[in-house]
């Protein structure tokens, strides 16, 4: 055999070791469903959606759970959004390559990469303590909004950027101010793109466990919060719960609460890319 | 008018400067628990005991023995993590048509918004029956499955990241390979791939400070039992873990143990910073020039 024939070889070797390893992520994501789907679908019904928790695994159900979720997505929304969206219109649109504007930027990458576990820490110092207000939903609520800030700054500068100049130079031509050109031409024309960043940080929150046991979430909460000084629970919190138990009973219903988890973050997961895709092929400047 | 307008631009402003002060208030929080920690436990002790058992009656203030199960399951997450990866990245750049690319890159990317809780799961209730019936001396908790499992968690990670450094190299240089008589591998690993480095080393570092950090896979699957090993088969305490460990039970606040989840958080924090400012100064001084 030639040498050339020996590379053609490998060659060949190597595009099918490729194929392998693509697949392979593929096929333990498909086994990881269908294991998941098979030991937990036959527990969801409407007493599992509705049932407080239980010690008894087959009365227990996620009530509170799903209730502690929407009421922390609802919650991160409102306070991270509007601080985020400004961060990155000003680093975006307002700042000048100053020193200041320059570290801003590098600290942003670094706090993107702080583990979230860490934010728990400061959570439960600053919002549990300082400020007093303990494991409640708005404590949980605030932790995530800093953990989520990172990604939705670095989104909405994306966004803002692919805004062609023209579009601003013809809102200034017009005798618009900085602030009018930003709100009424430059952020309705980067919505998009702004709105996908936003819901995939949201998808990211509601997966999050960790920084929510650090501030003290409950595992076990008997009422469905009714106010944003509640205690809560939350359905990743709920699936750890119940996956440290030893009893068989709990890894079917862990499996059974992952179900719903993976629906939620599917469906936001979903909504993101048909924004991106629905919004890049409308906007042709 | 110009006074509204000030005023929006201060607002704005102070929006962006409140990540400073997030940043200010991490490092704060952490400094002053752990000052006040370390003027009860030396620092040469939480540095060189080969014991972590602050929870125990004999207490042992080491954090090597986390420091370690951290590292181990990374080095076992990144074992998985980089050859796949970056084969992936290699063969949708260089061998995949571009419709496959474009069905399998998302496909992927599934595995990296799956919460991680449900990875913790997937690693105690698959993986490890699955590696116990090859491995029959395998613990119920190990390190092996939790790397494993968070090695999969990070491929998309750095397939997307080293495909982007490697599709950012110029064509000619492909074509210059190809026009030497080199095949597809030897163009991939002889050019493409070095041409990339930097992107590469950058996408692994992060991965690594990804796989330091992360929490909720190895407080499931690897244990929390503090040991000073690099057996993958028995059970192991990661840093993560440990804060978990301590903030699901009733430690009071301000007593030494409550402390040390903010010494062992310093020690988290110290290591992913500096690995994600590495990675910053790898990007910056090793970006490609071509001309």
């Amino acid at each position: 055999m030639t040498n050339a024939d020996k590379n053609r070889l490998k060659d060949k070797a190597f595009q099918v070791f490729g194929v392998f390893c693509t697949f392979i992520g593929l096929v333990v994501l498909a086994i990881f469903l269908v294991d998941i789907i098979i030991e937990g679908v036959s527990r969801i019904d409407w007493d599992f959606l509705t049932n407080l928790p239980s010690r008894r695994a087959s009365r227990a159900g996620i009530l509170t759970a799903w209730a502690g979720t929407l009421w922390i997505l609802l919650l991160t929304s409102i306070i991270a959004f509007p601080l985020g969206i400004a961060a990155g219109v000003y680093l975006e649109e307002y700042s000048k390559k100053t020193k200041l504007a320059n570290f801003l930027e590098v600290n942003i990458a670094n706090l993107a990469g702080v583990p979230s576990i860490i934010y728990g820490l400061l959570g439960m110092e600053i919002f549990g303590r300082v400020l007093g207000l303990g494991g409640s939903l708005l404590s949980g609520a605030l932790t995530l909004s800093l953990l989520i800030l990172p990604i939705i700054i670095v989104t909405t500068r994306e966004a803002l950027k692919a805004v062609p100049r023209s579009i601003r130079d013809a809102s200034y031509a017009l005798g618009a101010s900085k602030w009018q050109t930003t709100w009424f031409q430059v952020l309705p024309a980067s919505f998009g793109g702004i709105l996908t960043g936003i819901i995939l940080a949201l998808s990211r929150a509601v997966g999050e466990a960790a920084p929510l046991i650090v501030i003290g979430a409950l595992a076990y909460v008997p009422f469905v919060p009714t106010s944003p000084t509640d205690e809560f629970t939350v359905l990743p919190i709920q699936i750890f719960n119940w996956t440290s138990r030893p009893q068989a009973d709990f890894l079917v219903n862990a499996a059974a609460a992952i179900i719903i988890l993976l629906l939620i973050t599917f469906i936001l997961n979903g909504i993101a890319v048909y924004l991106r895709n629905k919004w890049q092929s409308k906007v042709k400047w | 008018m110009r006074v509204q307008e000030r005023i929006i631009e201060g607002l704005l402003w102070l929006s962006a400067v409140i990540t400073i002060l997030i940043t200010a208030a991490i490092i704060w929080v952490l400094l002053s628990q752990s000052i006040s920690f370390f003027s009860e436990v030396s620092i040469m002790d939480f540095l060189t005991d080969d014991e972590w058992t602050p929870l125990f009656a004999q207490k042992h203030f080491g954090i090597l023995p986390l420091v370690t199960g951290t590292l181990l399951t990374t080095a076992i997450a990144i074992a998985v993590a980089l050859p796949v990866g970056l084969t992936i990245a290699v063969y949708l750049n260089e061998y995949a048509p571009g419709r496959f690319k474009k069905t399998v890159k998302p496909l992927l990317e599934i595995l990296a918004t799956i919460p991680t809780v449900v990875y913790g799961f997937f690693a105690l209730t698959v993986v490890t029956p699955f590696l116990q019936t090859i491995i029959p001396n395998l613990a119920g908790f190990n390190s092996l499955s939790a790397g494993i499992v968070m090695g999969i968690m990070i491929i998309p990670m750095i397939s997307s990241l080293s495909e982007d450094a490697i599709s950012a190299v110029p064509r000619s240089l492909r074509e210059a390979a190809y026009g030497m008589g080199s095949t597809r591998l030897q163009t991939a690993f002889g050019v493409m791939v070095p041409a990339a480095s930097s992107g590469i080393v950058v996408s692994v570092i992060l991965a690594i400070s990804r796989a330091v950090g992360e929490t909720m896979i190895v407080a499931i699957a690897a244990g929390q039992q503090p040991r000073l090993t690099l057996n993958p088969l028995v059970p192991i305490e990661t840093i993560t873990t440990y804060i978990v460990q301590v903030s699901l039970g009733d430690v009071p606040h301000g007593s030494l143990e409550y402390k040390t989840i903010f010494a062992a958080g310093i020690t988290l924090f110290i290591f992913t910073f500096a690995l994600n400012n590495l990675s910053f100064w790898v990007k910056k001084k090793y970006q490609e020039k071509y001309d």
